[in-house]
């Protein structure tokens, strides 16, 4: 089972939580204001490996959080 | 594929390496990826064609997948496109003398609450006029056609109707993939399993070709026909997509004696289940909510997925899980697929099949096969290029996944 380090509760496990999202980084290459908001709307980074993230305690402390995961190995980095 | 599968079929594999160019190259031998080389051999002509897969034929979300063909899908351009690959899957065993075990089952879209049936009465009105034969039918009916099924829900969860897709079948995923490369392969394409792409060959913005461990490829046309991993292609010609990669479990339990005839999804509990040809119950839900590249299973899905499925069918607590496996799909962001041209010339792309991807094998590689030889999109899947995002035209269809 994987567990997750909530910075208020500690180790918890991952049933309690719910995933946010990652932090949308839209190129600086895409400079025209229009297609911006098409590529913050729509389009995804979608890295594989270490992604900065929301998550949600939803289960516990019920607080928002930033973490940092690999997405090939689901394991959670410090 | 092991080497004792590999005895029992007839796959005319060509030897040596490939060659320094193709007219068409494309990535992933996977359903999507053989049935588009299929038919632009036999529909077009077009045999100069070269299928790469990192892996075996088959190996990513073409044998993964839990191998339902249905097309009562939310919008009508989908039910449109799906129809037609359902309908194309019913000749596909007199077209090429294969046989893909297909069986038309039915599928039943539970509803346990007065809201839902709402909903699933206005899917089998809007699904009928769309052309996908779909019936709304009530509890004596339900019990009818799948025996098994608790009315109750366990007496949280009572069905209150469905919506009965008369049409909805299923097919051995495996056998799919073979009987599309032993087409191609029969018509002189070449397929080459163990060749991961490793980059794309440019030529100032043009795509030109492939690189490969096997040396570089040059090709007038390259299709990416990848799945989770697609994010990473089209990053090499510089393309964003609006792919998230998720992983999608499912699990078989051990032999059911009986028959369990339907295909049966809740809309509430959000499950789906059907009996493979081997008697074993095969159980699947959503995608795992994170973005991830991980094909493991856990514990926490089988559990969840178990207590749901019991509830509906409680002979299902007298079986056991027997196997469980994950595939990573490429979501897309609007919950339709994405078929064709990608901006970048020499580029197209098969994408955003998601959790939906099994059902439309053979109308997406028909119809790619279309757009690869003609250069234009054929109707049926012109609303699903790309470009639909700028031209704030989003196929949003919000019953995609089987479960909702």
């Amino acid at each position: 089972m994987l567990w997750i380090e909530c910075p208020n509760c500690g180790s918890r496990p991952f049933e309690e939580y719910r995933y946010g999202s990652v932090f949308p980084v839209t190129p600086d290459s895409i400079t025209d204001p229009d297609a911006r908001n098409i590529d913050h709307a729509w389009m995804q980074d979608n890295i594989q490996g270490v992604t900065q993230e929301r998550w949600f305690h939803e289960s516990g402390c019920r607080r928002w959080f930033t973490a940092t995961r690999d997405t090939t190995t689901d394991v959670f980095l410090d | 594929m092991n080497e004792f599968v590999e005895t029992l079929l007839d796959l005319p594999w060509q030897v040596g390496d490939p060659k320094p160019a193709y007219d068409v190259v494309i990535i992933g031998a996977g359903g999507h990826g053989l049935a588009t080389a299929y038919y632009l051999a036999t529909r077009h002509g077009i045999t100069n064609v070269c299928v790469l897969d990192a892996n075996y034929i088959g190996s990513g979300n073409s044998g993964r997948n839990t191998t339902i063909i249905r097309s009562n899908y939310g919008i009508p351009e989908s039910v449109a496109f799906y129809q037609h690959s359902l309908e194309m899957y019913q000749q596909l065993e007199a077209e090429t003398g294969s046989w893909i075990m297909h069986s038309t089952k039915g599928q039943i879209w539970l509803a346990h609450s007065v809201s839902t049936a709402r909903t699933e009465r206005t899917r089998a009105l809007m699904n009928e006029a769309c052309g996908a034969k779909t019936d709304y039918i009530g509890p004596e009916e339900i019990k009818r056609l799948c025996p098994q099924i608790d009315l109750t829900g366990g007496g949280r969860y009572p069905v209150q109707g469905a919506s009965y897709h008369h049409e909805g079948a299923t097919a051995r995923h495996d056998r799919v993939v073979w009987t599309y490369a032993q087409g191609a392969l029969r018509n002189g394409v070449h397929v080459f399993q163990h060749t991961p792409v490793t980059g794309l060959l440019k030529d100032g913005d043009r795509v030109t070709g492939v690189q490969t461990p096997k040396g570089n490829i040059s090709a007038g046309v390259v299709l990416s026909a990848v799945g989770g991993h697609v994010s990473t292609v089209a990053g090499w010609a510089g393309v964003r997509l609006p792919i998230r990669t998720h992983a999608l479990q499912a699990f078989v339990t051990n032999a059911y004696a009986q028959e369990f005839a339907p295909i049966v999804s809740s809309n509430d509990l959000v499950f789906y289940i059907s009996q493979t040809p081997r008697g074993q119950m095969l159980i699947g839900a959503e995608y795992d909510r994170q973005a991830s590249y991980r094909t493991s299973t856990s514990y926490s899905y089988l559990q969840a997925c178990s207590a749901k499925a019991t509830t509906l069918f409680p002979f299902l607590s007298k079986l056991r899980i027997l196997r469980s496996w994950a595939g990573i799909c490429d979501v897309s962001t609007d919950f339709s697929p994405i078929l064709g041209h990608t901006g970048v010339d020499g580029l197209m792309i098969s994408t955003g099949w998601g959790t939906w991807g099994f059902k439309a094998i053979p109308a997406a590689g028909e119809q790619l096969a279309e757009l690869i030889a003609t250069g234009t999109a054929p109707p049926l899947i012109a609303p699903f290029g790309l470009d639909r995002f700028a031209k704030e035209a989003a196929m949003a269809d919000p019953s995609s996944a089987g479960t909702r």
